[in-house]
């Protein structure tokens, strides 16, 4: 006797089935990050109960995780509509830290002259432009050299991050800030306010679920959105159909950079209040921003839930950090499995597997 | 410029190089077969650090290298199973794959950031070739590694073009069905490319941990695994011109440090490996447009699936 | 090959199915599209496996699990499509196939062989040549070759004249004499009842999955050979009522296209469609029509000459201007640029008028008016489909043309574009877009198809313009012209003055 598998596809499978499915995903995933944990001589059950106590458990972990929620949220939206025009967009990172900086730069130069409404719309505005740039140079080369658009936003990443780290060295470097790789503080007036004993700046909060209310009506409901899809799943017939690639991929690349810019406006108004070194600026939310819309079906109403379960993943990577003594890079761990399993649960959500006996 | 400055510098370039060369190696043999692997970033991260705790707590770097040729081969592996078995996007498997082995790396070597190693791989001269003047220091005193990679350069390009398996492999790349039809196993096929790709990620990484900086440091890898996938396109898919791309790139690496003490901050610096590799892709691909042949395996990228109507 | 079973998604693609070869022997398998040959053969080639029944050779029951196992028993197959890698040279292709071909350098060895070969049954090639430069019977004599290299018994050719010129043709059936002369079997898929009544010594037939039919040759006529993979006689006539030609739709003048290979593709071709015309191009695959509709339908950009839709030009515009002035196109290969095959029915049914009324206004879709739109085109065109709801993919290949035809030609466009719109069609399906596009013709439009099936160009067709290597080696009026004579110009011929 000789066994085969046989993979049929099912493509009507309920809503059930994919909860279920996602379900399982999760927890075959946190299972191996126990195994991961256990390996390092860590109790697993120990640190995912820190984790989930630290992010769920009390009233501050789920005040931070819902501010940790906010750039997730944002940058996943934006990355739903890239994603599903199948332009692989892993940029968000530095599209989020060239927002951040734009975002200081205004405020730094017109805070103190200008009504703070208008600074901060300035700053706005000028990380969602700065955000979309930084995105829309690598459709370009995608749309029109044929350039891997994965890593060609990947050395954009680098190269904001290094550029970040030179502004505040270098130049930028605030003259109050003696020693640290600080700018100057954005000026009071325009620091966006925080919910009572938080830190949820809950402008930009407001501002993320509206956005992602838009983002979804607009890849649903209106031609943009249809030609992102068709443009997606086959490009081929959306040359016939009569789309510009070049336009929808130049489009959907600036609303995923801006997206992520806005991400980055809201970390420097909302929390840092000064511009610093990357790594302090995101802790990796333009990559978790990848699972997020993943685990969010590439739905920008449902990334705004797995945004918040994310935010609790990396709060509670934070608590970890702290009692386990475990380096930050850590949540790349839980990033990378999780992500490993929820295709895997897609695969088997999507297909039906059966053994078979051959005879001989 | 002082011909011992020259030396030194040439010689660090090759000695750059080397990594991205075996990564690079690794990439092509594993795109020739279909399968895009955007693993490698993550794959050379788990490479280093199997390769600096080995060599650390046994105090034999050999050890160390076999372990993180192993161990990364293994790695590899989950690319490969969802990538071909479960058939799911490779764009995404690659990155879930890169986001795992930087984190594994990270978390494994926590305990051994800034502890030396003691027991390391050291010049090897191979005889009477040494012993030319320039040539002989720059090429034939070397480690271990610069000498693996240039024998595994020719052993791949000569094994892709001029051996049976070799054939069989490129045309699981340009048309599966085809080779299906022919009796090959493209499964297989698929699953040992991505294993060798991993196993040289894995050599490339561990040359970075126990040869190249000789300690751990966090993110040792420094988005050389990135690179690594920008050269393949940039060698067009063939290990002969491989060489040229790697050591280029390791040449820019040196630059960082030859160019500090002019002033240029170390940021801007860094950025160098970064904006060349974005120059590079452009220069090449307008070149490209002009000739409008491109090398790249056919079917790159594609999910295969026996037995579709 | 005993009572073979085979279903795909429920649906049965060979239903017990018969069949057997003695060697030095060539039988025919006939049946039209959709019969279930190429399904029987690729399992008898081991890429599928039966739900039920078995395989014998030389008497001993085999079981064939991959296409290694097919050919260590002496089994070779060359599918309709070649399998072959383009960018491969021919060495290359025949040693990926041979298992006997050295590790080291199995170039050489195989030269010296295929020197051998090209002898005995007079195949020339070039071995260092890519596949993609050379012609379709070149690359058909590379699949033959690596049949050989495995010492095949028995030879599944499917499909073998479907992409050659007629002397090709001929040159391919000198071969198989030869090869069944040297004791080798032959089985002939085909559905050309002249080929299989000139080339076999026995026919088996089937229709629907199942077999209809199993004799010698002698025994048969082409007449009743086609009742029995009809069921009916087939009736070539088309209802076409003659029309006079009305005025001009569209012109091309001169035009000259490059090919993606930078070779010059289309080379000054110039014709008209007229109203109440159907205007056919003929010609074997990859002589030009590809590129020719691509510049007209505006997907490509045109070196030289002009294209004109009533007089005002329409050459180098985008697809969505093209479309928008009138001209609707149905696609070849119509998975891969006719649909999206993910999207649910109702947003297919759209593609290409997405942006136009009444579906959307300045930025919104209407989901309703397209949602209504998808309802009539399932409904006038009689598309089965389980709702509007379901993904594109899950139609089948008939529905789906049947949806893309009726999306085109829903709006009454003064000018269809329909490349291969029958192609690998059941007979149904056909029947019904022919009649769609007889039916256009009539209510004054302009029809331009392209199609290799040469029958329904001459009975579909007002004129027809026959292409080869890029240019108009002719234009015909089919109801004057032999068939033979279309023929000579596809190979490249130009009809003399006394013809």
């Amino acid at each position: 006797m000789k066994y085969s598998f046989k993979i049929i596809n099912n493509d009507s499978y309920t809503r059930t089935a994919a909860i279920a499915a996602l379900a399982l995903s999760l927890v075959c995933g946190f299972i191996v990050i126990g195994i991961l944990f256990l390996a390092k001589g860590i109790n697993p059950f120990y640190a995912v109960w820190k984790i989930f106590s630290g992010s769920f458990g009390s009233s501050y972990g789920i005040k931070e995780t819902v501010t940790k929620s906010i750039p997730l949220i944002m940058t996943a939206a934006g990355l739903t509509v890239v994603f599903r025009g199948k332009f692989w967009n892993i940029g968000s990172e530095g599209q989020l830290l060239l927002g951040a900086a734009a975002a200081t730069w205004v405020a730094l130069k017109i805070g103190q002259s200008l009504p703070s409404p208008l600074v901060i719309f300035c700053m706005i505005i000028f990380a969602a432009i700065f955000g979309a740039l930084w995105a829309i140079v690598p459709a370009f080369l995608r749309a029109r050299l044929s350039i891997n658009e994965v890593i060609s936003t990947l050395m954009f990443n680098y190269i904001a991050a290094e550029l970040v780290s030179f502004l505040v060295i270098g130049p930028w470097k605030g003259t109050t800030k003696y020693g640290y790789p600080y700018t100057d503080d954005i000026p009071a007036s325009v620091m966006l306010g925080h919910l009572p004993d938080s830190r949820i700046h809950y402008f930009t909060l407001i501002l993320a679920v509206i956005l992602s209310i838009i983002i979804f009506y607009m890849l649903f409901r209106t031609k943009f959105g249809y030609e992102i899809r068709v443009t997606g799943e086959n490009r081929e017939a959306a040359k016939y159909a009569g789309i510009n690639f070049l336009k929808t991929t130049l489009l959907m690349a600036a609303i995923s950079g801006a997206m992520a810019g806005l991400a980055g406006f809201g970390e420097i108004a909302g929390i840092h209040l000064h511009l610093t070194s990357p790594e302090i600026i995101s802790s990796g939310y333009g990559f978790t921003a990848i699972i997020v819309a993943w685990l969010g079906k590439l739905n920008p109403l449902l990334t705004i839930i797995s945004g918040f379960f994310f935010a609790g993943i990396l709060v509670g990577g934070d608590a970890i950090k702290l009692s386990l003594g475990l380096p930050a890079a850590t949540v790349q761990v839980f990033n990378g499995t999780i992500l490993v399993f929820l295709i895997i649960g897609d695969f088997f959500l999507k297909h039906r597997v059966t053994l078979i006996k051959i005879r001989q | 410029m002082d011909i011992a400055i020259l030396l030194a510098v040439l010689k660090r370039t090759l000695i750059a190089g080397t990594p991205l060369l075996l990564g690079t190696l690794g990439e092509i043999i594993a795109e020739r077969s279909g399968v895009m692997n955007l693993g490698v970033e993550g794959m050379m991260s788990v490479g280093a650090v199997t390769g600096f705790i080995v060599t650390f707590t046994s105090g034999n770097p050999y050890l160390g290298m076999i372990s993180a040729v192993i161990v990364t081969a293994a790695f590899s592996q989950i690319h490969a199973i969802v990538s071909i078995s479960l058939q799911a996007n490779q764009v995404v498997s690659g990155l879930a794959l890169s986001m795992l082995g930087i984190g594994i790396s990270v978390l494994w070597g926590k305990p051994y950031i800034g502890r030396p190693l003691h027991s390391k791989f050291g010049e090897i001269s191979i005889p009477f070739l040494s012993d030319i003047p320039f040539i002989g220091e720059l090429i034939f005193n070397q480690t271990l590694f610069f000498y693996l990679a240039l024998i595994i350069g020719f052993i791949a390009w000569f094994m892709l073009y001029k051996t049976r398996p070799g054939i069989a492999l490129r045309s699981v790349g340009e048309n599966p069905k085809a080779s299906e039809a022919q009796g090959i196993s493209v499964v297989l096929y698929r699953y040992i490319a991505v294993g060798i790709g991993g196993a040289l990620a894995g050599l490339a990484g561990c040359h970075l941990s126990i040869s190249y900086s000789k300690s751990w440091i966090e993110g040792i890898v420094a988005g050389r695994g990135w690179i690594v996938i920008a050269l393949t396109i940039f060698a067009a898919w063939n290990p002969a011109k491989a060489f040229m791309g790697a050591f280029l790139f390791g040449g820019i690496f040196v630059l960082q440090y030859l160019l500090q003490p002019l002033g240029i901050s170390p940021s801007i610096l860094a950025m160098l490996p970064y904006v060349t590799t974005l120059i590079v892709l452009i220069l090449f691909a307008i070149g490209k447009e002009s000739r409008k042949k491109l090398h790249a395996p056919a079917m790159l990228g594609e999910m295969y699936r026996r037995g579709e109507r | 090959m005993r009572d073979i079973t085979k279903a795909f998604n429920g649906t049965f693609a060979n239903k017990n199915i018969n069949l057997h070869v003695s060697s030095g022997e060539v039988l025919g398998l006939l049946g039209e599209n959709g019969a279930g040959k190429t399904t029987l053969m690729n399992i008898l080639y081991g890429l599928y496996r039966p739900d039920s029944g078995s395989v014998l050779i030389n008497g001993e029951d085999v079981r064939i699990r991959n296409p290694h196992e097919s050919m260590n028993l002496g089994i070779g197959m060359i599918h309709q499509h070649f399998m072959l890698v383009d960018n491969h040279s021919v060495l290359e292709n025949i040693a990926l196939g041979f298992p006997d071909s050295p590790f080291f350098f199995p170039d050489r060895f195989i030269r010296k062989k295929i020197n051998t070969f090209s002898e005995k049954y007079g195949l020339y090639i070039d071995p260092d040549k890519q596949i993609w430069e050379l012609s379709a019977g070149e690359q058909q004599r590379v699949e033959i070759l690596k049949a050989l290299f495995l010492e095949s018994d028995l030879l599944i050719m499917d499909e073998p004249t479907s992409v050659l010129t007629p002397q090709e043709s001929i040159d391919l059936f000198s071969i198989i004499r030869r090869m069944k002369d040297e004791g080798h079997s032959v089985i002939l898929i085909s559905h050309k009842l002249d080929e299989i009544m000139a080339n076999c010594s026995r026919v088996t037939v089937l229709r629907k999955g199942e077999t209809v039919g199993d004799s010698a040759i002698s025994d048969v006529d082409e007449r009743s050979l086609s009742r029995m993979m009809v069921g009916r006689d087939i009736i070539l006539t088309f209802e076409k009522k003659p029309l006079p030609r009305g005025k001009e739709v569209l012109n091309v003048e001169n035009l000259h296209v490059i090919s993606d290979r930078g070779l010059e593709t289309v080379n000054n071709v110039s014709f008209t469609v007229h109203e109440n015309e159907i205007f056919g191009i003929a010609g074997v695959s990859g002589n030009g029509q590809r590129e020719l509709i691509e510049t007209i339908t505006g997907l490509r950009k045109a070196r030289s000459g002009n294209v004109s839709l009533f007089g005002s030009s329409i050459l180098n515009k985008s697809p969505r201007v093209i479309n928008n002035r009138g001209v609707t196109h149905v696609p070849e290969e119509r998975i891969r640029f006719g649909i999206v095959p993910n999207l649910l029915i109702y947003e297919n049914a759209v593609l290409k008028h997405h942006h136009s009324h009444p579906f959307s206004s300045i930025m919104f879709l209407d989901y309703e008016a397209v949602k209504g739109h998808a309802k009539d085109i399932i409904e006038k065109f009689s598309v089965s489909a389980p709702s509007i709801n379901v993904p594109m993919k899950s139609l089948s290949g008939g529905n789906i043309q049947k949806l893309i035809v009726g999306r085109e030609i829903n709006n009454k466009p003064p000018l269809l574009v329909a490349s291969h719109p029958t192609y690998g069609l059941d007979v149904g399906a056909t029947e019904y877009i022919r009649k769609q596009l007889l039916q256009r013709r009539e209510e004054g439009g302009a029809v331009l198809i392209v199609s290799e099936d040469l029958e329904e160009l001459v009975g579909l067709c007002d004129r027809v313009g026959v292409m080869f290597k890029g240019r108009f080696t002719g234009i015909v009026d089919p109801s004057t012209t032999r068939l033979e004579d279309i023929g000579l110009l596809m190979t490249g011929i130009e009809a003399g003055e006394d013809s």
